[in-house]
């Protein structure tokens, strides 16, 4: 069976809105118009009513309280409400704590907002991860010496699929009297995530990762005890004064359908995409004899695979398999030839992150397109091989 | 904006899925730059227009003493809380007197004015206060989400260095706006970082459906100024009521009435009329889960009555049918409610 083209594999960088989640949504892009703020009137009741359900399905799936779900446009947003928002609070409230602890492989929009607070006299420190891209505990152990307002680790690497240890990490930073923020927009609907019992403070998800629209994600604020932020703009002080404007009721309503369905259907589908994944890698290995994979293969969402290839580069592999849609690393800054700084993190020297591709398999899918996708990479890899 | 929603691919991705998801971004900043002329490469898409405004106040404010109209959103004003308030007449319109001694005080200044006001219509003089800003070498930043789609917007010719737009207040989708910056110049300076998405100016993957609605519905326009002989009707009904209609000889967008009842609370109104299968509310949404007095009316000189106004926005598909029907409920609610104040006592 001769698959769809192009083939999309790169479910690490943005998914298929799922037609289950479309088809929650458009009422309210139709009829139900209602403004969720407009509590006086019977649209906007019901568009405030399928919020609600929404924060609750959101809620469930990372093992939150509803009232503990903060909607905004997406992850990077939600990023940079925590980081910000958690240290320009703390220095309103005359905290003398300074320092910010991340990890080298986070998403640019945690490092960047640790970099912008570098500008307003916090301390950033950004830990260093071992060749498989896990943060070494004890590490973080250590840079807890100095008094920490924030550490900020991610649950699941965007360009490696590599899933950090959250609950030892956020013990960690809790017995140093930190605040522990953790990005799981890579994680949410993938793995199990409870924030609860992780006892995690903050953590952050977006609709477009898991199959949900572009434009909404959220953030978890815990409750108790009440982790305290300063918001990054201001308004109407809607999302309990933590994040203005209008909820988009329909974006809303999308989100809250996709984790209503990865909470429902997460466990079948790992065990699925983990069999496609096998099956790539065991396809690949056979036809490009020396593929390497980078990162822990132990403790990897099923979806992910990050390869580095023997002789050709990522960029000349994408150029000879145009039907396939891969990447070499995240695609806010795919469009530049840069190396991956994740791999260089790992050790990677640049002339091998420049030989890897980042693969994410979905929900969508099928075997033939793995087939596929196995077939036109080791053509491609022959054929940049060959001289010309 | 069906499309979209099926697109698989972010825009930042260069593959083939990618690809044609950045076209539709492009497209729709194309259109978006086309419908209120300014360059596509100066249209930063963000949220909505609370981000917008926050934005602009963020890049433009920087070192700059803020000016803002009294009557400003919420949005602008809990973004300049150190802002000099320049007051308003009966009317709801700037005082430019006021304005014109305020820039002779500040320094470099950024003014905010709005266009439309959002809870009376009342249109606010830009283009004097242009020149006022030109004068004293001020920015100017126009928060034009209500004047959308209900009068001409034009950025090149408003003389503006930025304005703000809301995706859903003029027909599109909830989650989107913009800022339009007339000349971008300078290094990016974004509220949310990391990723680089819009030229810097604003990260994350941006709401790709929610844009190509707000993008077609800026392009379908519409005709706001056939709602004019609606709302006026709606208000000479109001007023034999008994109702005074806030910022009434000012000049209004053609949907947006504020009909005032003194002592009629709003909120009673708004239940009253939603029971009629009106929709409509008392003050701005955003805060009208709260029942806090109303700013704007309070700058008008209004704020005793400010608790009994409610605000009536005639939807782009208003027909004469329903405006007549809104004006017998709100009639019969008087009648009634009159009735009742007088039973009470």
């Amino acid at each position: 069976m001769r698959p769809n083209r192009p083939v999309y594999l790169d479910n690490q960088a943005t998914t298929r809105c799922d037609p289950r989640v479309l088809a929650a949504m458009l009422p309210y892009f139709t009829e139900e118009y209602g403004n969720p703020h407009s509590v006086e009137h019977a649209m906007g009741l019901r568009a405030e009513a399928a919020v609600e359900a929404a924060r609750a399905e959101v809620a469930a799936l990372i093992g939150a309280a509803a009232n503990e779900v903060v909607f905004t446009s997406g992850a990077t947003e939600s990023n940079n409400i925590a980081i910000k928002g958690a240290a320009r609070h703390a220095a309103r409230m005359g905290d003398p704590r300074k320092r910010i602890v991340t990890v080298a492989t986070e998403h640019k929009c945690v490092l960047e907002s640790v970099a912008d607070l570098e500008a307003e006299g916090f301390e950033p420190v950004f830990l260093p991860v071992g060749a498989d891209g896990l943060l070494d505990p004890g590490a973080l152990r250590i840079a807890l010496e100095v008094p920490t307002l924030l550490v900020s680790v991610m649950t699941v690497n965007n360009e490696t699929g590599v899933i950090q240890d959250i609950p030892a990490l956020a013990a960690i930073a809790k017995a140093a009297g930190a605040l522990f923020h953790t990005d799981a927009a890579q994680a949410a609907g993938k793995i199990p995530l409870d924030a609860a019992g992780w006892r995690v403070d903050l953590l952050s998800l977006s609709g477009h990762k898991l199959y949900g629209p572009k434009g909404v994600g959220a953030l978890y604020v815990r409750r108790r005890p009440r982790v305290r932020l300063a918001p990054l703009f201001s308004g109407g002080g809607q999302e309990r004064g933590l994040r203005s404007g209008t909820l988009p009721a329909p974006l809303v309503v999308g989100l809250g359908e996709a984790c209503r369905l990865a909470r429902a259907e997460m466990a079948d589908e790992a065990g699925r995409i983990a069999a496609l994944r096998d099956r790539l890698l065991a396809d690949l290995r056979a036809r490009v004899p020396g593929v390497a994979i980078n990162g822990s293969m132990e403790r990897r969402i099923p979806g992910n695979l990050n390869l580095t290839f023997p002789t050709a580069t990522a960029l000349e592999l994408m150029a000879r398999a145009p039907d396939l849609c891969v990447s070499t690393g995240s695609a806010c800054s795919s469009a530049t030839v840069e190396p991956s700084y994740v791999l260089r993190a790992m050790g990677l020297p640049d002339e091998r992150a420049a030989r890897s591709l980042r693969i994410g398999i979905g929900r969508f899918t099928s075997p033939a397109e793995i087939d596929f996708a196995a077939a036109a990479l080791a053509a491609a890899h022959a054929g940049a091989a060959a001289p010309a | 904006m069906r499309d979209a929603l099926a697109l698989t691919g972010n825009p930042s991705s260069v593959h083939a899925e990618g690809r044609a998801a950045r076209r539709v971004l492009e497209e729709a900043r194309e259109a978006i730059a086309r419908r209120f002329r300014a360059l596509p490469r100066n249209v930063v898409f963000t949220s909505g227009a609370t981000e917008a405004n926050a934005l602009a106040l963020h890049a433009l404010g920087a070192g700059r003493r803020v000016i803002a109209s009294a009557v400003e959103h919420d949005s602008v004003l809990a973004a300049a809380p150190g802002a000099v308030l320049v007051p308003v007449d009966g009317q709801g319109v700037v005082d430019l007197d006021a304005l014109t001694h305020a820039l002779d005080a500040a320094g470099p200044a950024l003014v905010c004015l709005m266009l439309a006001n959002n809870e009376t219509g009342v249109i606010q003089p830009v283009a004097e206060a242009v020149a006022l800003c030109r004068r004293h070498g001020a920015w100017l930043h126009v928060d034009a989400v209500q004047a959308a789609g209900r009068m001409a917007v034009f950025l090149n010719a408003l003389g503006a260095d930025s304005l703000a737009l809301s995706s859903h207040k003029l027909g599109g989708p909830t989650g989107a706006g913009a800022l339009l910056f007339a000349d971008e110049g300078g290094a990016p300076a974004p509220l949310i970082r990391g990723g680089g998405q819009e030229r810097g100016w604003r990260a994350g993957t941006p709401a790709l459906a929610a844009i190509a609605g707000f993008a077609a519905a800026a392009e379908a326009g519409g005709d706001a100024a056939r709602l004019a002989p609606l709302r006026d009707g709606i208000e000479r009904a109001a007023k034999e009521a008994g109702a005074l209609v806030a910022g009434a000889d000012a000049a209004r967008i053609p949907n947006t009435a504020c009909l005032v009842l003194p002592g009629l609370p709003a909120m009673a109104q708004v239940m009253a009329l939603d029971l009629a299968g009106f929709a409509v509310s008392a003050g701005a949404a955003c805060s009208s889960g709260k029942v806090s007095a109303s700013h704007v009316l309070a700058a008008m000189g209004l704020g005793p009555d400010a608790g009994a106004a409610i605000r009536v926005s005639l939807p782009w598909n208003a027909t004469d049918a329903d405006a007549d029907a809104f004006a017998a409920a709100y009639r019969d609610m008087v009648a009634r409610m009159r009735r009742a104040v007088v039973l009470a006592r």
